[in-house]
């Protein structure tokens, strides 16, 4: 057998390739909340977002046969759910974070509700690139096997980095994030900035769902998702909101989520469902390590209710 | 008005105050009762048409949501057994929301609270039932309030957000019971559904007499009821609502604050922990995954419907164990998902939300915006 040649390397190996799976849906959620936080409000729906566009996706692939069809489908059923989360915080005395609880509830009872029949059927899966390919090692092959999201991904983490500075958008997104009160001085309406943040912050999400639903895991079940879109938020806030540092911090979480199955691949089999927790405990203590009681948050966006 | 009067007929001016003052006080105090109920009779009007628009009948779908929750006497104490979780799981989010709080991770208390309570019911397998039973509790209060006593004091010693913390514990309190049930406390019997050893009978709680209802229900209007009183009755509950409104304020007037934090935090966690207990020791018989059925994430629903007031998660707690309980029975009159009831949850949730803009906008409840002297 070749699978065992490469004895304890197959360790990092599988980290490296989970990282990679993994951390694509972490991406695109965290980026999306990133632009929706620096625009000034919180979206804790992501993960409501991020169900629903798991089904929808799964759901369009298997009626169109297209998965990127799908991945279209998702990122508008993102784009309505953060259109209306933006559109309801605009109200006085509607807070942002309940609303974000109450959409993630929501949004994952109108995915199962419209998900049932699609549980069993299969779809379509989005294409990976094989970077592997020289090696004949069959690991290396499978942790090399890149989809096309993640690439998309890394690049939009760029992108954003580069138009967050130097862009009219970027600069628009910003000062709404900071000063309201500026914004409107500069004739701007931050209801309106903010509404479309959101928006665009919850087609993010549907897309990091949708990947879910069609890549990794790769089917859609009710239990597709186990936080993923809440750990973003907490992802954002240890990133500084500074897209780079998203794109990171969710290569860090991809790999602390296949810890477990890395693990388990060379036969560590001891504690196994505690490994699970390595994500969720990785968070925990990144937002006890960056959180201070006694100075704001450094590159924090001056009108976030989380951060106030 | 009544500086302009200078009649002689005192009794006829006292009169008229007192009818006044009476329609003020009611005025004042009907908005509490008006707005949410106008917003729960706006969000199922909001689901008849979700109804309407996936081919169903909304009048049959609330006929059968009430036959299955509150139709019959049966249906009535299925109701009243799903609430009382709901009750305790409720105060989970309710009294750290007085203290300005959102903790969303009381599934995580429910949870090992009800893992502490299997394992302390199978360790002492042997000693003296009330005793036992008390201790499950303790150990289930104990266990959970430790577990949102931790998100509280993170939140005022190191700035953690408390509602991304309280949910990241949820899913660590999950791993765990996961780790613990199918690990170190496993019934090697318990083969499809991996689970603790089951409770002996004397162990488990049993009925209130003449209903198929358990303890359980008692337990929680009581919690509610006693939340109530230390909120409203005692200086720490008025610490924690000026807390609550002002840190700031709190701590210029010499208020322990961090302790204040802690303390509450713990207790609404510790409520959840009995919930979990009382699932194991009154319906399951022993720790497993059902543990994590959602009820820490419907109490977080019954806590904003009843705006955090521990009366009111009462009625509110009953109303959605019914809307729960009649879940099967719609799925199976009506050929709709389970997930049926989770969207109108969700609806009510949104539209209740959106309900709080409304609060002090209408003049109809503030007489101090009543027109003078007409």
């Amino acid at each position: 057998m070749e699978t065992t040649d490469i004895g304890l390397w197959g360790v990092p190996l599988a980290l490296l390739g989970g990282a990679i799976r993994v951390s694509t849906p972490f991406i695109f959620v965290s980026l999306g909340e990133a632009i929706t936080e620096r625009s000034g409000r919180i979206n804790l729906g992501l993960e409501g977002t991020l169900v629903f566009g798991a089904m929808s996706a799964y759901a369009v692939a298997v009626i169109t046969g297209s998965p990127w069809l799908g991945l279209v489908a998702a990122a508008l059923a993102g784009l309505c759910f953060g259109l209306f989360h933006g559109w309801i915080c605009k109200f006085p005395k509607v807070n942002d974070i309940a609303i974000g609880i109450a959409l993630m509830l929501f949004g994952s009872g109108l995915a199962f509700f419209f998900g049932k029949p699609f549980i069993q059927p299969s779809a379509p899966d989005l294409p990976a690139i094989p970077f592997g390919a020289w090696s004949n090692i069959p690991q290396v092959q499978a942790a090399l096997n890149v989809n096309v999201l993640f690439l998309i991904g890394a690049a939009l983490a760029v992108f954003l980095w580069w138009a967050f500075r130097n862009t009219r958008v970027g600069l628009i997104v910003r000062v709404v994030g900071d000063s309201a009160d500026a914004a409107r001085a500069m004739g701007l309406n931050p209801n309106t900035v903010r509404l479309l943040a959101t928006g665009v912050g919850g087609a993010l999400a549907g897309i990091g769902g949708a990947y879910l639903s069609l890549y990794y895991p790769g089917s859609w079940t009710e239990r597709i998702s186990s936080g993923q879109g809440l750990m973003a938020v907490a992802l954002v806030i240890f990133a500084r909101w500074n897209p780079l540092g998203c794109f990171a911090a969710a290569l860090l979480f991809g790999g602390a989520g296949a810890l477990g199955p890395a693990l388990q691949s060379v036969g560590v089999t001891q504690g196994y469902y505690l490994f699970y927790a390595a994500p969720y405990i990785l968070t925990l203590i990144i937002m006890i390590a960056t959180s201070s009681p006694s100075r704001t948050l450094a590159g924090a966006p001056g009108e976030l209710s989380i951060t106030k | 008005m009544a500086d302009t009067v200078s009649g002689p007929d005192v009794r006829t001016i006292l009169d008229a105050g007192g009818y006044r003052a009476a329609l003020e006080w009611t005025a004042r105090r009907a908005e509490a009762f008006v707005i949410p109920l106008a917003a729960l009779v706006v969000g199922m009007v909001l689901f008849s048409l979700f109804i309407l628009a996936v081919g169903k009948s909304p009048v049959q779908l609330y006929e059968t949501m009430w036959r299955g929750g509150f139709g019959s006497w049966f249906s009535i104490q299925n109701s009243l057994s799903r609430g009382a979780p709901l009750l305790l799981a409720a105060l989970c989010v309710a009294l750290p929301a007085r203290l300005g709080l959102v903790v969303i991770g009381g599934e995580g208390a429910i949870v090992l609270g009800g893992v502490a309570a299997a394992a302390i019911g199978v360790a002492l397998n042997g000693a003296p039932s009330f005793l036992v039973i008390l201790l499950m509790g303790v150990g289930a209060l104990a266990a959970g309030g430790i577990w949102i006593g931790v998100v509280g004091a993170l939140r005022h010693y190191r700035a953690v957000n408390e509602t991304i913390s309280s949910l990241l514990m949820a899913y660590i309190a999950i791993a765990l019971m996961n780790h613990l049930v199918e690990g170190p406390l496993r019934d090697p019997a318990s083969l499809n559904k991996p689970s603790t050893q089951p409770l002996a009978d004397i162990y488990r709680v049993g009925n209130i007499p003449g209903m198929e209802v358990h303890w359980g229900l008692v337990v929680g209007i009581l919690a509610c009821v006693l939340s109530w009183l230390l909120m409203e009755k005692t200086r720490w509950g008025f610490a924690a609502r000026i807390a609550g409104g002002n840190v700031r304020a709190a701590q210029v007037q010499g208020l322990a604050v961090g302790p204040l934090i802690a303390g509450f935090t713990a207790l609404a966690g510790g409520f959840a922990g009995l919930a979990g207990m009382l699932e194991v020791a009154a319906v399951q018989g022993s720790a497993n995954g059902s543990l994590a059925a959602g009820y820490g994430y419907t109490g977080i629903l019954v806590a904003f419907l009843a705006r955090h007031n521990p009366l009111a998660i009462i009625p509110v707690a009953i109303l959605l164990g019914g809307i729960d309980a009649s879940g099967g029975l719609i799925q199976r009159r009506m050929d709709l998902p389970d997930a049926t009831v989770l969207v109108l949850q969700g609806m009510l949730f949104i539209v209740i939300l959106f309900s709080e803009t409304f609060y002090g906008r209408f003049k109809l409840f503030n007489p101090d915006l009543w027109q003078r002297g007409t």
